[in-house]
């Protein structure tokens, strides 16, 4: 149980997809414009990623690996023409919001990196518990940055008016940086940053060694 | 046993099996769902042209509304070449029914569609559909409170599609609403923007030559012929203007608001 418990923790802020692994940072900048969308993304990939590990792991003694990944890309596309089917039905309006972004989460990398790296290794209930964690480290990202945009620009959160923004009347006047791509790529900066504060194993090593500066030792 | 998992037989056999179960769940869904969808997407066409009339305030309303306040409407048939309402028998014999007539398919079917040429297609869709459906409000007498009239046109990434609502005149505009376009979000994408969509209302579309004079303008748009454009977004407000060119011109709207509204 214990075991369960930390294949669920550990991916949401000591092993963070977005964070650590620097995966599926794409829809974290396209759909945290406003805060309802997030959310939607955000359950939408947590249960693509659930079950499509807990889907892979089941039949993974099965599995050609010839055609692993076709089989791993079948499954996951899937589940993801499924979930944009349902979000359409049930809520239309957020759904032309994210437009094509739902039809890319066949294409994020945390749904695929999950499904290699562990679903093809585990049995199905870890594995199922694992896409969760995965999911809502994911989400605990997107959250952030879709909290902060939307705040800072359009001064609502999920629509209701927190800031009242000079065009309706108010005082705050909405920084339009926020609602354009790099804003998000800020925001996730500061975000890893933090995070490595605090985890400081985290940190990579340099790649290469940076050469002391050596006038005296002649042009190499 | 891994021999046998990767023989081609078994290749052969968990790929087939795979696909078949991919694909009876995505269908079935699909078939499932599908009612949903198309209720979804009457009700969000639906509150548009009321969003156009300026019937529908979406900080007051919700969709719970919108069935109610769409009752108000009439939907009619257009023959767009010849300016005039489809009769009963004609709609019948054409096999139309403007509940559920659906002006982008039947653009794309020859037998009530036709090509537009070059100078002729200002708003760039390639195609005109001879029919379209328009919502009407009439009075007991007769008299037109509101028509409203589906758009469509190229702005940057793809066609644009709205409502354009105007008064009983035929000339003044009530409102514009976009129910589907692909542009640039937070600019081309603008154009969904309530606020600026609130400069629209009582700018007039046709100068006293019954020329279409409205302008989507850099810059103010202070007269009455005139909005301003969407800043950054020079593309997508081009689009805009030849859209409103086109559907109030000849191929357009204007004998059908010459002959049934205007007159």
């Amino acid at each position: 149980m214990s075991m369960n418990k930390t294949i669920l923790i550990k991916p949401i802020f000591v092993e963070n997809p977005i964070a650590l692994q620097i995966l599926g940072v794409c829809s974290a900048l396209a759909v945290t414009t406003s805060l309802s969308v997030t959310l939607v993304m955000c359950v939408a990939l947590t249960s693509v990623v659930a079950f499509s590990n807990l889907f892979i792991s089941m039949i993974r003694n099965h599995m050609p690996s010839s055609i692993r990944i076709i089989i791993q890309m079948t499954i996951i596309a899937s589940l993801v023409i499924l979930v944009d089917q349902v979000l359409r039905a049930f809520v239309y309006d957020i759904s032309r919001q994210l437009s094509v972004f739902v039809g890319l989460i066949i294409t994020n990398c945390i749904v695929m990196g999950r499904a290699e790296a562990f679903a093809m290794k585990n049995p199905p209930i870890p594995s199922f518990i694992d896409g969760i964690g995965n999911g809502l480290g994911y989400s605990v990202v997107l959250i952030v940055v879709g909290t902060l945009r939307e705040l800072f620009g359009s001064g609502t959160l999920l629509g209701y008016t927190i800031l009242p923004s000079v065009a309706n009347g108010g005082w705050y006047q909405p920084n339009g940086l926020m609602l354009l791509a790099p804003s998000a790529f800020f925001i996730i900066g500061f975000f890893i940053w933090i995070l490595r504060n605090k985890y400081s194993e985290q940190v990579e090593k340099d790649e290469f060694a940076m050469a002391p500066h050596t006038a005296e030792g002649g042009a190499h | 046993m891994s021999s046998n998992v990767n023989s081609v037989k078994n290749t052969l056999k968990v790929a087939l099996g795979l696909c078949v179960v991919c694909s009876i769940v995505i269908s079935s869904a699909a078939v499932i769902l599908k009612p949903m969808q198309t209720a979804n997407e009457i009700l969000d066409r639906n509150k548009n042209i009321l969003i156009a009339a300026g019937l529908f305030d979406p900080n007051v309303n919700t969709n719970a509304d919108v069935e109610a306040m769409f009752a108000e409407f009439t939907p009619r048939m257009v023959d767009l070449d010849e300016g005039r309402y489809l009769t009963e028998e004609e709609m019948q014999s054409l096999g139309l029914d403007p509940q559920t007539y659906n002006q982008q398919t039947a653009k794309n079917d020859p037998e009530i569609s036709g090509a537009l040429g070059g100078e002729e297609d200002i708003a760039s869709i390639r195609r005109r559909a001879d029919y379209a459906t328009v919502y009407v409000i009439q009075n007991d007498q007769g008299e037109y409170q509101s028509v409203v009239i589906p758009v469509s046109g190229y702005g940057l990434w793809g066609i644009m599609y709205g409502y354009l609502a105007l008064e009983s005149d035929g000339n003044t505009i009530r409102g514009i609403g976009f129910y589907d376009h692909q542009e640039t979000p937070g600019l081309g994408g603008e154009i969904s923007n309530p606020r600026w969509q609130a400069q629209w209302p009582d700018k007039e579309i046709y100068d006293e030559n019954n020329e279409v004079a409205f302008r989507v303008v850099k810059g103010g748009g202070q007269g009455v012929h005139q909005v301003d454009a969407l800043s950054g977004a020079t593309l997508t407000s081009r689009g805009v203007e030849n859209m409103i060119e086109f559907w109030l011109g000849e191929r357009g709207f204007a004998p059908f608001l010459r002959n049934e509204v205007r007159s």
